[in-house]
């Protein structure tokens, strides 16, 4: 050791064997991984207020971080194995400091509020905050149609509330630069009460999104919505006293006989599970 | 003016010097790696969240460069003994208080414009590539302009930080101008609570205090606009000038008030 650390190169070599040792040292400990212990998240501060203060003039960047945080949090309950609970609980918290640092985070509003809305364990199932985080930008932004369309469209997937969804359309289609097609929109909500066209309508403008992920949801959307018409089809032809055979839904999946009804229900086991209202969130 | 100027060069030799450009390299790694990583992370926003990162670093280095280079500007020539041998010079102590501000200042201008080049070649290599129709819903163009109107309110701001870092430089000890000068800086980020004191006390003098507080004290939070300007919300010119306007007031009352106090100061 003393001859190695000796002379010019001595303590540079010294520092490379340490480092060395100790690259070698965490390749022999990675073979026995740490017990796996499914900690809760953590929030230290969970006050909008007192964040908006501690962020001085900093906000849009702590704006950014918490966001990133809202993402990771919804994305790893999402995808986390089925031997974990899924726990969504800070994913309001998380966007409500965001949308408190950046009001004008616009982002925040409309993927947050779907995020609130995916029926569990898709998500945490909680439309009411949805609509708190969309009339939250609206306070902020009270000329944004497109917040008050994600309104309308909580209110007409998640609550199945036609009629405020119908009205959010309306108030949609009067403010300005709203597309033309906000009108019909909610014409049709108004009228049809909950028609599958206008869910159509709404998922394929979200189909159209930038974003990947929305699009697949878009998609997915639209196959349930497939889904929900052969049921219809097949419970129409069993009441006109036909014995149709149990067919498949869109993704593969047999439907499932439902003696409750005598209709047939998605399958547990299908891509499309659940659809909507087929399951209520943990609150 | 040649003298304040000689001065000033000096100053701006000595940063160069001391290596305090070499933030910049910093700046750019954090900045590039920020653009490569960001789109990972979140669910679109890159160039938002690159904006307010490069505003951010913007104004966080230069409140470093300001503060820490700042308390040193006089204090450092005192303690190493060698404004004695400059007051030996024909330089009047006014124009080594200018001269120093000036340096510094240069430091930070030179400093704030390579880290807004920075900026905007990651945000065009960013954009670069973009769909026009995903472009245009953008809240503000990714070279937007008026991008230029937050950095000059940031670069304001520092002028203001390192008036106030050097007034405290001309009678105190580093450390404890540094913990005046953020001590000013943080009072003057929540300026605007001591004009609505008036909610929260009944003391007729307690309010009156406040307002005083509240006029004297620097408002730094008048010069933040990098939200604004990120989400494309006008920011009027008569706004940046009145804020600049109010700021140089300021900074002249800050030098004059060093100068004073450094002029009484007894070398011997």
């Amino acid at each position: 050791m003393t001859s190695l650390v000796a002379g010019r190169a001595g303590p540079a070599a010294a520092a490379a064997v340490c480092l060395a040792a100790a690259v070698a040292l965490h390749v022999a400990i990675d073979r026995w991984p740490p017990p796996a212990i499914d900690t809760p998240g953590l929030l230290y501060v969970r006050s909008p207020e007192v964040a908006r203060r501690a962020a001085l003039s900093y906000d849009g960047v702590a704006a950014d971080v918490y966001w990133i945080r809202a993402l990771q949090h919804f994305g790893t309950e999402r995808l986390a194995p089925p031997s974990h609970v899924k726990d969504y609980s800070l994913l309001y918290p998380l966007l409500d400091l965001t949308t408190t640092l950046d009001p004008y985070f616009s982002i925040a509003y409309r993927f947050g509020a779907i995020f609130l809305g995916e029926p569990y364990p898709g998500g945490p199932g909680r439309p009411d905050l949805a609509i708190a985080l969309l009339k939250k930008g609206l306070a902020a932004q009270p000329a944004r149609w497109q917040y008050m369309q994600d309104l309308g469209f909580v209110y007409y997937w998640h609550l199945r509330d036609f009629r405020s969804a119908a009205q959010a359309f309306q108030r949609a289609s009067e403010m300005p630069n709203a597309p033309n097609w906000m009108r019909p929109l909610a014409a049709v909500t108004l009228a049809e009460g909950g028609h599958r066209n206008a869910s159509r309508a709404l998922w394929v403008e979200l189909a159209k999104s930038e974003e990947p992920w929305l699009r697949n949801s878009a998609v997915q959307r639209l196959t349930q919505l497939d889904a929900m018409d052969i049921m219809e089809a097949w419970k129409r032809a069993r009441d006109q006293g036909l014995n149709p055979p149990i067919p498949d839904d869109p993704s593969g999946t047999p439907f499932v006989f439902d003696p409750a009804t005598g209709g047939i229900i998605i399958s547990p086991a299908s891509k499309l599970f659940p659809l909507p209202g087929q399951l209520q969130a943990p609150r | 003016m040649s003298t304040i100027g000689s001065v000033a060069a000096a100053v701006f030799r000595e940063s160069v010097r001391d290596r305090v450009f070499y933030n910049l390299v910093l700046f750019g790694l954090l900045l590039v790696g920020a653009s490569i990583l960001i789109g990972q992370l979140t669910a679109g926003q890159d160039v938002k969240i690159i904006k307010d990162l490069g505003l951010t670093a913007t104004s966080l280095f230069g409140l470093f460069i300001a503060i820490f280079v700042g308390i040193n500007l006089v204090s450092k020539e005192v303690e190493r003994r060698s404004v004695y041998a400059l007051f030996a010079k024909p330089v009047t102590r006014s124009q080594f208080i200018a001269g120093k501000y000036v340096g510094l200042l240069l430091t930070l201008l030179v400093n704030v414009a390579v880290m807004t080049v920075a900026l905007y070649s990651v945000l065009f290599f960013l954009a670069r590539g973009v769909p026009a129709p995903i472009q245009s819903a953008w809240d503000a163009p990714a070279m937007d302009p008026a991008l230029l109107k937050a950095v000059l309110l940031i670069f304001v701001d520092l002028a203001v930080v390192t008036a106030v870092a050097l007034f405290f430089s001309t009678y105190s000890s580093p450390m404890l101008s540094a913990i005046f000068t953020l001590g000013v800086y943080l009072v003057g980020q929540f300026n605007a609570d001591l004009k609505r004191f008036d909610a929260i006390v009944d003391s007729p003098a307690a309010i009156a205090v406040a307002k005083a507080c509240y006029y004297v004290m620097p408002d730094f939070s008048r010069f933040d606009v990098k939200l604004a300007v990120v989400h494309g919300i006008p920011v009027s010119g008569a706004f940046v000038a009145a804020t600049a306007a109010y700021a140089a007031v300021y900074i002249a009352a800050l030098l004059f008030g060093a100068m004073v106090i450094f002029a009484r100061r007894d070398f011997k």
